[in-house]
């Protein structure tokens, strides 16, 4: 190792004191052998999560059927058959109707849960444990858990809806075009609350005390302190979580596929379900590759388009200002 | 005055309350109710049993298939975790500690892997494992599963990395300590916190994941705890106690690993959220 070379090329960063950047000599030794702690990283990298959505947009402008040779070139015949396609147009407002609901109902839960228990409160840490919980087990496991509870007839839905007068529910839950979206949604509340309300007991946790303490001493109220000091102090955090919710949103998969499978009659159908059924039950996996493909944009251009607009000064580290908005 | 202060902390329970018996009743109706026989379940499905039958989980507990899945998923979970980890604390230590040029290309283009979904790149996945014959190979999983968990853990760890003085690297330098030594015997032992939190981030994702096992594993030999329980209610559909049973055991290992690694998981998962 050419310790001397490296003794006399270090450089102090004055930006950050503590982070110990060192400049490298150009060329030579040292370049390969940092080469070599990158490599294992860019290989996994690249193999199986770059070249992968490669081989979908390629694959993607085939009509294929998953085997033997990919020849027949389709050009843009799968999108503007997906677009063609009611179903799919349904798939996307579905997965805008679940954005919403995360957006204007999980997260206010959540943010609500989170004020609650940041105060003082006995026994407050059993209940962060508890609602944190659901978010530890697999997607599955739930599912099949609430697939139980909403089994048309023997359920503890069933019976809960009948001790509430719900008559009307019974035998609907999960099998009824009507219902099956708002019981989804009540899964998915459920199994992620917990997360979102760690984050912003997180964001709560930064916020200083004497900030409040300022607040109440000019005569401001508990709601008053909530919404023009807690509530713009957590902007960064709920950005954060929006981010979160509409992403994981736009992808929900397995709770789906194991509750309902998208039916009855498609009305519970997401993209990634869409997806799935076409490329591995119906093996039309170009088709399958563009509803992929389709995914992936719209990924990819929200989160650049929040990543720009939305997030930018909170990333840059600025203080946010909003006390208005 | 006082009263009324308990008035409104007897408010405040009864809301938290409600909504930990939102969380709480579907976990304790399927603890209980896989104590039940399924006859009993339609007839009484609030109540207690009236015999305690513990049938249904003794019998899955003497089921080497439930055993197998367990061992599946757990080494499936430490293989993905050391990968992960493994890799990632090596670019992290580069991409932190070393100027270079093109260090924050690569240092993007490991982040911009964040906002890339892993359900659309299942499907050319799979089709990419069957061309290399991983197919049935718990490496068809481990490896992707590593891949897609990097951008998360290079983020943590480099930010950790850079938290480490200069001058112990000096020093080290000094007394003839080489690059990789430096990183082997000083650098990973003094941030075995932040090793910790991922390591525990990459357990719990690869543990729950479902998707790509059931692709991958197409027998039962393979087969992950997600996908068993799964197939177990498809086999056992009209036992609702016994399913249920199924997914209280499912639940346990998971259960208990964040009763021992809460702090790490929370911390990983506030620190990853935060600076994603």
């Amino acid at each position: 190792m050419s310790t001397p070379t490296a003794e006399r090329t270090r450089e102090a960063v004055p930006a950050r004191p503590p982070a110990p950047v060192r400049r490298l000599p150009r060329g030579g030794a040292d370049w390969v052998s940092l080469a070599w702690f990158l490599l294992p990283a860019l290989v996994l990298f690249c193999v199986f999560v770059l070249a992968p959505i490669a081989v979908a947009v390629y694959t993607g402008f085939f009509t294929w059927g998953g085997i033997g040779p990919m020849d027949d070139f389709a050009g843009f015949g799968n999108y503007t058959r997906l677009f063609g396609d009611e179903v799919f147009l349904g798939d996307l407002g579905r997965g805008l109707y679940l954005i919403v609901l995360s957006v204007t109902v999980q997260l206010p839960f959540a943010l609500l849960t989170a004020v609650l228990l940041n105060q003082r409160l006995r026994g407050r840490a059993v209940y962060r444990t508890l609602f944190f919980a659901p978010y530890i087990l697999s997607e599955v496991v739930t599912a099949v858990l609430f697939t139980m509870i909403f089994l048309p007839g023997a359920g503890m839905a069933d019976h809960l809806a009948g001790l509430l007068g719900l008559e009307g529910l019974r035998g609907r839950w999960l099998a009824d075009p009507s219902t099956v979206m708002p019981t989804l949604f009540t899964v998915m509340v459920w199994k992620y609350f917990g997360f979102h309300m760690m984050l912003f007991l997180a964001g709560l946790q930064g916020i200083p005390a004497e900030v409040l303490e300022a607040a109440s001493l000019d005569g401001a109220g508990a709601w008053q302190r909530f919404r023009h000091v807690t509530l713009p102090l957590l902007g960064p955090t709920i950005r954060i979580s929006v981010f979160l919710s509409i992403i994981g949103s736009i992808q929900l998969f397995d709770l789906v596929w194991v509750m309902t499978a998208g039916g009855p009659n498609h009305s519970s159908e997401t993209m990634a379900i869409a997806m799935f059924q076409f490329g591995f039950k119906r093996y039309q996996v170009g088709y399958a590759s563009a509803i992929s493909v389709v995914l992936f944009m719209i990924s990819l251009v929200f989160s650049l388009l929040y990543q720009r607009y939305v997030l930018r000064r909170d990333l840059s580290g600025a203080v946010t200002t909003g006390g208005g908005r | 005055m006082n009263a009324r202060r308990a008035v409104r902390g007897l408010s405040l329970h009864a809301v938290v309350w409600l909504i930990g018996a939102f969380v709480a009743v579907p976990l304790v109706y399927a603890v209980v109710s896989g104590f039940k026989s399924t006859g009993e379940l339609t007839t009484n499905p609030f109540g207690l049993p009236a015999r305690w039958k513990i049938g249904n989980y003794t019998g899955i507990l003497g089921d080497a298939m439930f055993w197998r899945q367990i061992a599946n998923s757990t080494l499936i979970a430490v293989g993905t975790a050391c990968c992960t980890v493994g890799a990632a604390a090596m670019a992290a230590f580069v991409l932190a500690r070393y100027a270079f040029r093109g260090r924050e290309l690569f240092y993007a283009l490991f982040t911009i892997g964040l906002m890339f979904p892993f359900t659309v790149a299942v499907l050319p996945l799979f089709l990419m494992l069957r061309t290399f014959g991983l197919l049935d190979n718990p490496l068809g999983v481990i490896l992707p599963q590593a891949a897609f968990g990097l951008p998360m853990t290079i983020v943590i760890l480099r930010g950790f990395f850079r938290t480490i003085p200069a001058e112990i690297e000096e020093a080290a330098v000094m007394d003839g300590c080489g690059r990789f030594r430096f990183f082997w015997t000083i650098l990973l032992p003094m941030a075995r916190p932040a090793l910790g939190t991922v390591s525990v981030l990459a357990v719990v994702a690869s543990w729950n994941n479902f998707f790509l096992p059931l692709l991958v594993f197409t027998g039962p030999e393979w087969q992950t705890i997600p996908v068993g329980v799964q197939q177990f209610q498809g086999q056992y559909s009209t036992d609702y106690a016994l399913v249920l049973a199924y997914v209280v055991l499912a639940m346990v290992p998971a259960l208990a690993f964040y009763a021992v690694a809460e702090r790490q998981l929370i911390g990983g998962l506030t620190a990853g959220a935060t600076k994603g």
